[in-house]
């Protein structure tokens, strides 16, 4: 019996097949990590208070995860499943270490802006999620394009709620002041008129609020995303 | 010969095995990287001491680079001091004091803790910077008081931390709050401590002693006022002690 199964070698797969394509644009719509699948939600409420944390987050994230997941991947069939969860946390935070040190070392600057974002990139979630859903399952290359797809469905969501909050809460983007200046005695811009920053849009509960908008949008315009129950 | 993944042995062996691996490259990158990260760090203090000195006129001139030539140009170490508790001068290394160190280290008594004060030359005026430590909200927080000639009007600051919340409690390092710092008194007429308070009802611009807080970023806010009259006390003594 045991030689009718003998493995039969798999047709190589084209790089950038459909199947691998779809790994990359999945997760930007229809299952993105933080709209559809809810991961990562608490770092996307902490840090997306600027635009700046929020693009320096999506950068770390990309990073981490592209690494960990080619790393889990190629580690998948060595790693005792038993075990799996603690070996995945020990290749993040091993990774996340690593680029700390080297970045204290060589870029300091890059490495005071991403001190605060050290730990959450360790508890991001999403991280995490996708090591043990799609890496311990999968090659490197589909392992690679999902990892892609993940953070960037992660950077983008992250992106366009701290421009919807930084534009609203402190009247800037990226840090430039785009609707004057609030400070008292140096008023300029609409705030001569009377104009004010909403306080709501700095507090997390805000972010919580837009990520709820975005959810709703997105599944107003595509049905098939709306769970029965 | 196929290996049973799920036995004992071989978990263990994976276990042992993964965290010698991982161990290593991270002792081994830890070394490797030290002495360039203490020489940043050299660097960032010598850089957070100019700019509580420069804030008010032309602090965009210091980059990294030139830190340590500027610093020698406003900075002479052999004037720093060091203070005990009390306000007296103990010694003159103030260069190499860790005083988050210090901080940290909770079985060092008040009594036996160093106050350092940097003084610098500035178009022939002294200015006088204390470097302050203290807590916010997730961990340390950290910064320079920088004192006009008269010792009592603050001339500049910098604030600092390590993992507070950015865009709330991580502010501190801001230019805006910095601002509301320089020109507040350290001390009345008589040289005794006015105590300062940090406000959330936006009148710190008016009043002395008085600084605005930052919106969502109070616990961090309120460690920055503890921490500023808490160390600036020693100082106050020895300012006092001078002018009498």
């Amino acid at each position: 019996m045991s030689e009718d199964v003998k493995k039969t070698k798999e047709p190589s797969e084209p790089l950038f097949s459909k199947k691998n394509k779809k790994l990359v644009t999945d997760p930007l719509t229809d299952n993105n990590p933080i709209t559809i699948q809810v991961l990562g939600i608490c770092s996307a409420l902490a840090i997306t208070v600027q635009v700046e944390q929020g693009v320096v987050m999506s950068a770390a994230v990309l990073f981490v995860l592209i690494f960990g997941n080619v790393i889990i991947s190629l580690l998948r069939n060595l790693i005792p499943s038993r075990i799996r969860i603690i070996v995945q946390l020990v290749v993040v935070a091993s990774l996340v270490i690593i680029v700390d040190q080297l970045l204290a070392a060589f870029l300091p600057d890059v490495s005071e802006k991403l001190s605060v974002f050290v730990g959450l990139i360790i508890t991001n979630c999403i991280i995490m999620g996708r090591f043990e859903a799609f890496a311990m399952a999968n090659k490197p290359w589909p392992s690679f394009m999902d990892a892609l797809g993940n953070s960037f469905g992660y950077a983008w969501i992250l992106i366009l709620v701290s421009i919807i909050r930084e534009l609203f809460g402190s009247g800037s983007l990226y840090g430039f002041p785009i609707f004057g200046s609030a400070l008292p005695g140096e008023e300029w811009g609409i705030y001569t008129m009377g104009y004010m920053n909403n306080n709501m849009m700095i507090l997390p509960p805000m972010a919580l609020i837009i990520v709820g908008i975005i959810i709703w949008i997105q599944r107003s315009r595509n049905k098939a995303l709306i769970e029965e129950h | 010969m196929a290996v049973n993944r799920d036995s004992n042995g071989y978990t263990f062996g994976f276990a042992i095995a993964l965290v010698v691996v991982v161990g290593v490259l991270l002792a081994g990158i830890a070394m490797w990287t030290k002495p360039f990260q203490e020489k940043n760090e050299e660097v960032k203090k010598k850089m957070d001491i100019l700019k509580a000195i420069l804030v008010k006129d032309d602090y965009s001139k210091i980059t990294r680079k030139n830190a340590g030539d500027e610093f020698e140009n406003y900075v002479n170490l052999e004037e720093a001091i060091v203070l005990d508790m009390n306000g007296v001068v103990k010694d003159t290394a103030a260069f190499d004091i860790d005083i988050k160190k210090q901080f940290r280290d909770k079985n060092l008594e008040e009594k036996d803790k160093d106050y350092p004060m940097f003084i610098a030359n500035i178009d022939g005026k002294k200015a006088y910077v204390i470097p302050v430590v203290g807590k916010g909200l997730w961990g340390p927080v950290w910064g320079n008081i920088c004192l006009d000639e008269d010792m009592r009007s603050i001339k500049g600051a910098t604030f600092d931390h390590k993992t507070e919340t950015p865009g709330l409690g991580a502010e501190i390092k801001q230019d805006f709050f910095i601002k509301g710092w320089i020109d507040e008194k350290i001390s009345d007429e008589n040289g005794d401590f006015a105590k300062f308070e940090v406000v959330k009802d936006k009148s710190g611009s008016t009043k002395e002693s008085k600084v605005d807080g930052i919106t969502g970023g109070t616990i961090t806010s309120k460690g920055v006022e503890e921490m500023v009259n808490r160390c600036l006390l020693p100082y106050i003594a020895y300012f006092k002690s001078l002018k009498n």
